[in-house]
């Protein structure tokens, strides 16, 4: 692939690089595009949820008698209609789930284990009716203690969430339970001895909330099972093939069994990546025989799916007063909600990923705590740890009167550093976003009164997988693409701009379609900031196998062998003979029946090679010390994207990724009461940005192409989450002259500070 | 329980239809009347995804009761093209990449055309405010007030 790149290179690109429509444009603005809930089905019930009211309770008995006899209601499931799974770790994007703790999160089994845990489903001829029969459905529970953080739950005496679990990684393997899943370590070279040769050393502990990905399109879906038990699956999801998957082994169903259609998708994060509704609606419609419809309210999204975890975290960074980092050391404790899989493995990976160290650890905890489990977040893990280790970046920048880009700079990673966490990285833009930071006119612009500015960097991986998609050329000469990754912000897009690029055909003629579970081979979903990378590499594949096939029949047409014909702006061009010789692809398709047939081709395979980006932010705040409100005044979002097939929407994911982070850091946070149940399930709550909160974000895109992408993409969904949580901290910081070490800062954080110290 | 007869203007066009005293605008013109351009992404007005206008004021369709439409006016995202010419906002966010997952962007566009009814030179700071009420959680809102501005630069220039 590597020749093909430096062609790619090399060459002017004509689409990619460029900012046309998306194919789904005009269905999205006329409200015209089919969402998880914008599908019904004539004979549809409603299905709802009986969800726990307690945060840790023993199931005595689920009666569901009196429910059944009302009229109306169709079906109603319980623990008793899935099978029950032992213990097996399946990976899933970049988190590992268990089979079964899932059959138990869809439906709680022996323990319900965080309010908002599923008890039962009803499906009934309407919402009022299932409604009705969730309230006769008689539960008898025997409340336990409960334990909501992670200082207390990894106490000896803490209420045990599991009493088989016992602690991974730990040697000797502990003989007791606890409420510690596993230990996880990382790390290069000697810590201590690093520690010994710093001149300076600056440790602090860090505290951070549970978040939502707060998507504005609460989980739906739409299932249909027949009475020859065969699944049509409708669903907002960011993985088809995966919640295929789940549902199939949860359901005892074949795959072939369950057709998944992916509906658009109104945002995931990470957070639809997973099954929650979707086993409900296929058992209620499996018992009923008639299609079910499910939608979660908002309440339900935020006690029911799956957040980010809440964290404590310690950081040690020692120095030299020259700069020169000497050792990094850190410990991460990380909620994993009610059963095991925090994404604490990713957050001490890239914990110090950005640098290039000799000496460094990072150790991290996966907590069970009676909260729901937790799912992806943009990045999952990453903004935490990094949160912390940039905030004692800046903190030591400010100690020894070093610039903070300057220190970065002195110790960044670049290729052929060895990471953290094993390999040696490829090229990566660390450099690159830092400089270009240094020399933007924000960094240098000057500030009003009470205002600071703050900076920090990310790192975050990218991932490959398992993708397919095919490619077909029409009669008349236009292109299909079916592909198997949901367009979550713009994917079809860029898939047929690469196409429309191979094939020197305009974009217009190419119509990218989301294939269905039948249509492709398994495709890992999209996440990972894999999609434009893993799904890409296919469509350019599959495109250039199209390529091969047009010039032989052109071949045919003209009655010459292949090596006579080259594909050149859409057209079969003769190489040798007296004339020049051309024939478009229309032209060819148009003969494909005389040939050999229609034309197609498809790539299947594994993609490896993703490329890490990194990004590097600029934040100007405003502190009122009267009210502890931080305002956001200016903001800088600066990221290598390898190459921005489509800029208009990897600047949208910069801007997007930014605001988010923005939110973490300022107001979003799980707020429980000492009963454990969740006290702000809405958004007036659990305040997300809105509009009159932040200002335009700058984004400058810098491009250190990945090698192992045809056009050099490395994906860039997540990344720019992780910098805005300590970009912010650090400029709060500075304009206030005290070290902040809690998220989010919520005035009366910050006002709490501000007065006591 | 009976329900309620209806008679109300949706888009330009007269639609009766019977629905449940409790039952919201929202779910009228999605369950009943099979309008899913409005979208539910909170039923507590936080998030403004519903946002459709009646009687020339911006509502979020979910605070409404359907019952309340009668003799009202009502206009939804399915209304703001005409024929196939799109509205400039529906054109710009297309052009600017405005939308990333499009679940807010009928409610965004629904109440961005309401202020330039209103305001025909609205300043960055007005577009915030007045789309302070739409959620979007994929934009950072960067492009959205963007494509808001440029419209209504057009619009004057026109």
């Amino acid at each position: 692939m590597n020749d093909m790149t430096q062609t790619n290179l090399e060459r002017a690109l004509k689409i990619v690089g460029s900012r046309p429509a998306r194919p789904d444009g005009v269905d999205k603005v006329t409200g015209r595009a089919l969402f998880g809930a914008d599908k019904s089905l004539p004979n549809m019930l409603v299905g709802r949820v009986l969800r726990s009211p307690y945060a840790h309770a023993k199931i005595i008995s689920i009666d569901t008698s009196k429910a059944e006899k009302l009229e109306g209601v169709k079906a109603i499931i319980t623990s008793a209609d899935f099978e029950d799974f032992p213990s097996e770790f399946v990976p899933n994007g970049e988190m590992v789930v268990n089979m079964k703790d899932i059959t138990r999160n869809v439906m709680a089994r022996e323990k319900v284990l965080y309010v908002g845990h599923t008890l039962a489903a009803v499906a009934a001829t309407d919402e009022d009716v299932a409604e009705k029969a969730l309230a006769l459905i008689d539960v008898k529970y025997d409340v336990l203690p409960h334990v909501l953080e992670v200082e207390d739950a990894e106490k000896s005496d803490a209420p045990l969430l599991h009493d088989d679990m016992i602690t991974i990684g730990v040697e000797p393997m502990p003989t007791s339970a606890s409420n510690v899943a596993k230990r996880v370590e990382f790390g290069l070279g000697d810590v201590e001895k690093g520690f010994s040769e710093a001149d300076l050393i600056v440790e602090r502990e860090f505290t951070t909330q549970q978040v939502h990905q707060g998507y504005i399109e609460p989980h739906a879906c739409l299932a249909s099972v027949s009475e020859d038990g065969q699944a049509e699956l409708w669903c907002t999801t960011q993985g088809p093939f995966v919640v295929r998957n789940f549902c199939s082994k949860l359901l005892g169903f074949n795959a072939a069994q369950i057709r998944v259609t992916a509906s658009e998708i109104g945002g995931g994060f990470g957070g639809k990546t997973v099954v929650y509704l979707e086993p409900l609606a296929l058992a209620l419609s499996r018992k009923s025989c008639r299609p079910v419809k499910m939608e979660m309210n908002r309440a339900e999204v935020f006690t029911s799916s799956g957040p980010t975890s809440g964290a404590k975290i310690w950081v040690k960074i020692g120095v030299k007063n020259n700069g020169k980092i000497t050792a990094g050391d850190c410990v991460l404790k990380y909620q994993a909600g009610a059963f095991q899989g925090a994404p604490v493995g990713p957050g001490a990976m890239c914990a110090f990923a950005p640098y290039d160290l000799k000496n460094v650890r990072a150790v991290g905890f996966d907590i069970v705590v009676n909260r729901p489990k937790v799912a992806a977040y943009r990045a999952p893990g990453g903004p935490i740890s990094e949160y912390g280790v940039e905030s004692v970046i800046d903190e030591i920048a400010m100690k020894i009167g070093m610039d903070p880009i300057d220190l970065r700079l002195k110790n960044a990673a670049k290729e052929g550093t060895v990471a953290p966490y094993g390999p040696k990285l490829g090229p990566i833009g660390m450099i690159e976003t830092l400089e270009a930071a240094k020399s933007h006119p924000h960094y240098s612009a000057p500030l009003g009164a009470n205002q600071a500015r703050g900076v920090a960097s990310g790192f975050w991986f990218n991932i490959g997988g398992e993708t397919s998609s095919s490619i077909t050329i029409n009669e008349d000469g236009t292109v299909g693409l079916t592909l198997g990754t949901p367009d979550i912000g713009g994917s079809r897009a860029s898939m047929a701009m690469m196409a429309s690029e191979e094939l020197g055909v305009p974009m217009e003629l190419i119509k990218p379609i989301i294939g269905d579970t039948n249509s492709l081979g398994f495709n890992f979903l999209t996440g990972g900031s894999r999609a434009t990378f893993s799904t890409g590499t296919t469509v350019v594949e599959s495109t250039r196998e199209a390529i091969e096939e047009l010039k032989k029949r052109a071949a045919l047409l003209w009655e010459v062998s292949l090596d006579q014909v080259e594909w050149v702006d859409g057209h079969a061009r003769l190489i040798s003979g007296n004339e020049p010789k051309t024939m478009s692809l229309a032209q060819i398709a148009k003969q494909a029946g005389k040939t050999g047939g229609p034309i197609m081709a498809n790539c299947s395979m594994n993609v490896t090679g993703a490329g890490p980006s990194l990004g590097t932010h600029i934040v100007d705040v405003e502190v009122d010390e009267e009210t502890g409100q931080v305002s956001i005044v200016r903001y800088t979002a600066i990221q290598d994207a390898g190459k921005a097939i489509h800029p208009a929407y990897v600047e949208g994911q910069m801007q997007g990724g930014a605001v988010q982070g923005i939110g973490w850091a300022l107001n979003e946070e799980y707020i429980y009461n000492d009963k454990g149940e969740l006290e702000n399930t809405g958004f007036l709550d659990y305040r997300i940005p809105v509009c009159s909160d932040v200002p335009m974000i700058d984004t400058v895109i810098v491009e250190v192409p990945n090698p192992n992408h045809p056009y050099g993409v490395r994906g860039v969904g997540e990344t720019p989450i992780i910098p805005p949580l300590a970009a912010i901290s650090n400029a709060v910081s500075r304009a206030t002259n005290k070290r902040f070490d809690e998220l989010p800062l919520s005035p009366p954080k910050v006002l709490a500070k501000l007065m006591h110290g | 329980m009976p329900k309620t007869h209806i008679s109300t203007q949706i888009n330009g066009d007269s639609y009766e239809f019977l629905c449940n005293t409790q039952q919201t605008l929202l779910d009228v013109l999605r369950q009943e009347l099979d309008l899913k351009g409005s979208k539910e992404g909170c039923a507590t007005g936080d998030c403004g995804a519903c946002s459709v206008m009646m009687d020339d004021r911006l509502v979020c369709a979910c605070l409404v009761l359907g019952a309340e439409a009668d003799g009202k006016k009502i206009e939804t995202v399915e209304g703001l093209s005409s024929g196939s010419s799109l509205d400039p906002l529906q054109q710009k966010f297309i052009d600017l990449a405005a939308l990333q997952c499009g679940i807010c962007t009928p409610g965004v566009l629904v109440a961005a055309r309401a202020l330039l009814e209103k305001n025909k030179s609205p300043s960055e700071e007005e577009v915030r405010f007045w789309l302070a009420g739409n959620l979007c959680r994929c934009t950072g809102y960067d492009k959205i007030v963007r494509a808001v501005l440029e419209v209504a630069a057009e619009a004057r220039n026109a």
